[in-house]
């Protein structure tokens, strides 16, 4: 039978699209192990608990589209509630039994410290979410972090407050890594943007009202406050000093980035300025900017997924994976070795938290452009253009 | 001679068990199994006043955060800087110290890790007499809290002071050098004869316990237990008898925190939470409260399996629910171990003692 | 230090001082029934505070809170009902311990429930920025509330213990077990009561406090050791010099400030608990004979 030529090419085509599903196939092959060391319950799930379901999310997506190097990713987390001895027995584990090619988290600063030396000297590539500046100074070769610098945070914040002709404020601090981190920065800082700290105190991190504290800090004159924790302190600051009825401009840090915590401070939220990630001002952001596609993906995927906002805690296990994915394609190889020197050598990867461009002497891989000014208004995120 | 045979069996245990993990591939285990045995270290210390003296302690993560934060921070003291002073120089001379650059370049000199051992055990049994005088003139409740305040103390300390690390605590603890050769150290090649160290150090605890309770001291202790008015009537000292097995549970639980922070290569204020007291008492009254071989398998056991992250993210919750089921079981809140290995006679007497003393009520 | 901030230190003492108060009443209506500390105390009013917060969502603010101090009145009876009573038989220590595993068991199953976050109470008056003058010091309308129901509370019991029956089938238990059930005085029922009532005030204390303070899973133990702190401080099992040590203690922590890192204030309360139970173990306002009596 002598097919015609439209026969041909109709039968070239559906021949063309039954062998399209192999293309799309789920990879296969060796699946490349990647670790992760989250403090998904305890005392630090605000920010474990993100980061633990964010980096399924995007395992998730990355498996359905064909793997990293054609090869499935198997993400294995495990929970130190916090812990920083279960974050060395799992860290342990994890590289001798799972035998996973690199490691993200852990949430806190004091698991990071506990396991740097024990990612370095195993020589698989670490990458914490936490803040501390301590995890990548000194830098070791393996160990890098993704959150930004705190002074980048600080100086942020002084920035502003320059323009805002504010001179003389308060310090309170949680008594946390994050909190005396903070705390450190900005009094190192603060001579440089000619800021006087007229007083600097580190309170209980559990503490449930604040009034004495804040009545010792009105009483000082100061402009402005500065607040440096995490929920519940960040509420209650912020109610407690409505209740006395202070009117000084209240900052946070950049633990304040979640909706939920502007609606547990209700109606005390309003006018609070803070510091962070363009993340939750995604939809503000003009459209040339390189992020905003990303933020919006991840906003709408993680809000589709868990039925609630993201937060940019759980955007640094997101720019983890990202950054993880990308060395190793670079590297073409899931080698943990390689691993590293790859991650030293990406450049303007669009992140959550910014563009990261790593190098040997910079295992943070963000610049100060990575923060912009956030306010509370009506109970939302806006931008904060100074005023 | 029978009551040596746990001693004997974990000593045995200490050198057969890495060549049968390694041959089964199965030798990623000795780390867990390290760090079980110098958490069963400080039950064994708690167990020794909780069973046989019969008073609580809630604060025995106290007394592991005191030994392991100043062990960590005394050979982490950095004195190249006072080489000259008549001080370090002395040292030097005693070879107690330590020297080398660091993984960053850096050149230190600093007290060796067994004289850090050292100080860090004095200050523990230090502060143990200095507080347990006081506070084990009290009974029950008081006495718990009066513990458990200590350990709350301790904590808020350590997790406050910018010097111990605040809330990050001390990492980079150097390498506990022992004669021979030997380190305690968490590095990958250590791993076996770690492992070893730890399970020797457990055994020869376990030995100085056993031959403890057996012994004048440990009649003195068991006839506390049951009676104290009766053994005060006796002539037992039962004040100093108290103190000592107070300051000898502390001591333990300090030599564990020692040994651990130089395995681990770091300690945090989390091991001075209240958590971490609950534990150490749990393992005890899952072992037996006076059972030593049943608080060593039950804290080898439970430690283990928590820091394999078994319990997943129920660890406390698991611990919590240990109390209340031990609690529930029977008189002397018998576990499996003791089922196991009758100590009828002795339990039971003990149980029907304390049950039959007077409800202590407001008089403390 | 002039007037107005002496008396905005002053209102936080108070704030403070009723929150502690609330928990050590609980403490010793127990202790007076049973004789033992139940450690579990703070988890009564976290559990209050978290089940109004829950149901205050969807339905009016008064009624979340009856139903939370009734379904944690429930819970504390049958956590004596179930557990406490097996165990008495063995021993103050081994109590002690039972409580604190149910006090852990309480706190990991409300993680469980709730989630790890922080949950708000709707204030009774206003909002979080509602703010009274007085004298020169500003405080939010809810430490009124919070002034005002401990000191209901305390004349509620006193009232209760004085005048009503089973009130004074209670005491005549605390007095002498013995005595009471030879008088027909059911001392099982006594204690089940004695434990409902703990958990019922326990938890109205939290629902009252939880505008103020917010609310989340681990509360309970930090307020179960200032709770003690108090009662110990006052006296074990006497209420009213509970609420006088409640307030003095408030009053430390609050001016303590002035002198001390607010990191370290706990650190006073204990100090301050360690000195009591060492150098007075009956309490500021006790006597060996009031601790033996062990009136209400």
């Amino acid at each position: 039978m002598r097919l015609g030529r439209i026969a041909r090419i109709v039968i070239f085509c559906a021949l063309a699209v039954s062998l399209l599903p192999s293309a799309f196939a789920a990879p296969k092959g060796d699946p490349i192990k990647i670790g992760a060391v989250f403090a998904v319950t305890g005392p630090a799930a605000y920010l474990g608990a993100p980061e633990d379901r964010t980096a399924r999310m995007v395992v998730d997506e990355i498996n359905k589209d064909g793997g990293i190097l054609g090869r499935p990713v198997q993400l294995i987390v495990k929970d130190t509630g916090a812990s920083s001895e279960k974050a060395i027995s799992f860290a342990k584990q994890l590289i001798d039994e799972d035998n996973v090619v690199a490691i993200i988290g852990p949430t806190t600063s004091g698991e990071s410290m506990a396991i740097k030396d024990i990612c370095q000297k195993s020589g698989v590539p670490l990458i914490s979410c936490a803040s501390a500046e301590t995890i990548t100074t000194p830098i070791a070769k393996y160990v890098f972090k993704v959150a930004p610098k705190d002074n980048y945070v600080t100086e942020a914040i002084y920035k502003t407050m320059n323009k805002m002709g504010i001179s003389k404020i308060g310090v309170l601090a949680a008594n946390t890594g994050f909190g005396n981190g903070g705390k450190a920065q900005l009094e190192k800082y603060a001579q440089a943007y000619g800021i006087t700290i007229a007083i600097s105190e580190v309170y209980d991190a559990n503490a449930t009202d604040l009034t004495a504290l804040l009545t010792k800090v009105n009483a000082t004159g100061v402009q402005a406050i500065v607040n440096w924790s995490i929920e519940p302190a960040q509420a209650i600051v912020a109610k407690n000093m409505k209740q006395l009825k202070m009117t000084q401009q209240l900052f946070q840090s950049h633990g304040f980035a979640n909706i939920k915590y502007v609606a547990a401070a209700g109606e005390a939220a309003e006018g609070i300025i803070f510091p962070c990630s363009r993340l939750v001002v995604a939809d503000q952001l003009p459209d040339s900017n390189p992020q905003k596609k990303l933020l919006q993906k991840y906003n709408a995927d993680y809000r589709a997924a868990y039925k609630e906002d993201a937060s940019t805690f759980g955007g640094h296990a997101y720019d983890s994976l990202a950054i993880i994915k990308a060395a190793i394609e670079s590297a073409k190889s899931a080698d943990p070795a390689k691993i590293a020197a790859a991650i030293e050598g990406v450049k303007g990867l669009s992140g959550t938290a910014g563009i990261f461009g790593f190098s040997a002497q910079d295992h943070n891989g963000l610049q100060p452009d990575a923060i912009v000014m956030v306010t509370v208004k009506k109970g939302k995120f806006v931008l904060y253009e100074g005023k | 001679m029978r009551r040596y045979l746990p001693a004997a069996a974990i000593a045995v245990l200490a050198f057969a068990l890495p060549p049968l993990a390694a041959a089964t591939k199965t030798a990623y285990l000795l780390t867990q199994l390290t760090m079980s045995a110098y958490y069963v270290l400080a039950s064994l210390g708690l167990c020794a006043l909780m069973g046989y003296a019969g008073q609580i302690n809630m604060g025995q993560a106290g007394f592991f955060a005191i030994g392991g934060y100043a062990s960590a921070f005394i050979s982490k003291l950095n004195l190249a800087s006072r080489a000259a002073s008549p001080f370090v120089a002395a040292l030097d001379f005693l070879g107690l110290v330590s020297r080398g650059t660091d993984s960053y370049g850096n050149a230190y000199l600093s007290p060796s890790p067994a004289l850090a051992c050292l100080c860090a055990i004095l200050l523990a049994v230090g502060v143990a007499a200095l507080i347990g005088t006081p506070v084990l003139r009290l009974r029950g409740h008081y006495l718990a809290m009066a513990t458990l305040g200590f350990g709350i103390v301790i904590e808020k300390i350590a997790r406050g002071t910018n010097a111990l690390g605040g809330a990050d605590g001390l990492s980079s603890v150097p390498a506990f050098a022992l004669p021979g050769g030997l380190e305690i150290t968490g590095g990958r090649a250590a791993r076996s004869a770690n492992f070893t160290i730890s399970w020797v150090v457990l055994a020869l605890g376990l030995l100085l316990l056993v031959n403890l309770i057996g012994s004048r001291s440990g009649r003195a202790l068991r006839a506390l237990h049951d009676g104290e008015e009766a053994a005060d009537a006796m002539g037992v000292d039962t004040a100093r008898y108290k103190l000592k097995v107070f300051v000898l549970g502390a001591a333990y639980a300090a030599l564990a925190g020692v040994l651990l922070t130089h395995y681990n290569g770091s300690i945090g204020p989390g091991e001075a939470a209240f958590m971490k007291s609950v534990r150490y008492v749990a393992i005890v009254a899952v072992g037996g409260m006076a059972n030593l071989t049943g608080v060593l398998v039950s804290g080898l056991v439970l430690n283990f399996l928590s820091l394999r992250g078994v319990f997943g993210s129920f660890d406390d919750a698991v611990f919590g629910a240990i109390l209340i089921a031990v609690m529930l079981i029977g008189p002397a809140g018998r576990g499996l171990a003791a089922r196991l290995r009758p100590r009828g006679a002795s339990a039971a007497a003990s149980s029907a003692a304390a049950s039959a003393a007077p409800k202590r009520g407001g008089s403390p | 230090m002039d007037g107005s901030l002496f008396i905005q230190y002053f209102v936080s003492g108070l704030t403070y001082g009723s929150i502690y108060a609330a928990v050590a009443i609980g403490f010793n209506i127990i202790y007076n029934a049973t004789g033992i500390i139940n450690f579990a105390q703070g988890e009564f009013a976290m559990l209050g505070g978290m089940i109004a917060s829950s149901l205050a969502r969807s339905c009016p603010l008064w009624l979340a809170i009856a139903a939370a101090v009734v379904a944690t009145a429930v819970v504390g009876v049958a956590i004596e009902r179930l557990l406490l009573r097996r165990v008495s038989r063995f021993g103050v220590l081994k109590m002690i311990i039972a409580t604190i595993g149910i006090s852990i068991v309480l706190r990991e199953l409300a993680l469980a429930a709730w989630g790890e976050s922080v949950r708000t109470v709707p204030f009774f008056t206003g909002n979080e920025v509602s703010s009274i003058s007085f004298l020169g010091a500003n405080f939010s309308p809810q430490v009124l509330w919070i002034v005002g129901a401990i000191a209901l509370v305390a004349v509620a019991l006193t009232l209760y213990f004085k005048l009503t029956l089973t009130g004074k089938a209670m005491r005549g238990c605390s007095a002498s077990r013995d005595g009471a059930s030879l008088c027909g005085i059911s001392p099982g029922r006594m204690v089940a009561i004695a434990f409902g009532m703990s958990a019922a005030i326990g938890a109205f204390a939290g629902c009252v406090v939880a505008p103020l303070t917010q609310t989340h899973y681990a509360i309970g133990s930090t307020l179960s050791v200032k709770g003690f702190t108090v009662a110990a401080f006052g006296g074990l099992g006497n209420s009213v010099a509970a609420i006088a040590a409640g307030f003095l203690l408030g009053m430390l922590e609050s001016f303590s400030i002035v002198v001390v890192p607010e990191a370290y204030k706990d650190v006073v309360t204990i100090v301050v608990l360690l000195t009591v139970l060492v150098a007075k173990p009956t309490g500021l306002f006790g006597s060996r004979a009031a601790g033996a009596l062990k009136e209400y």
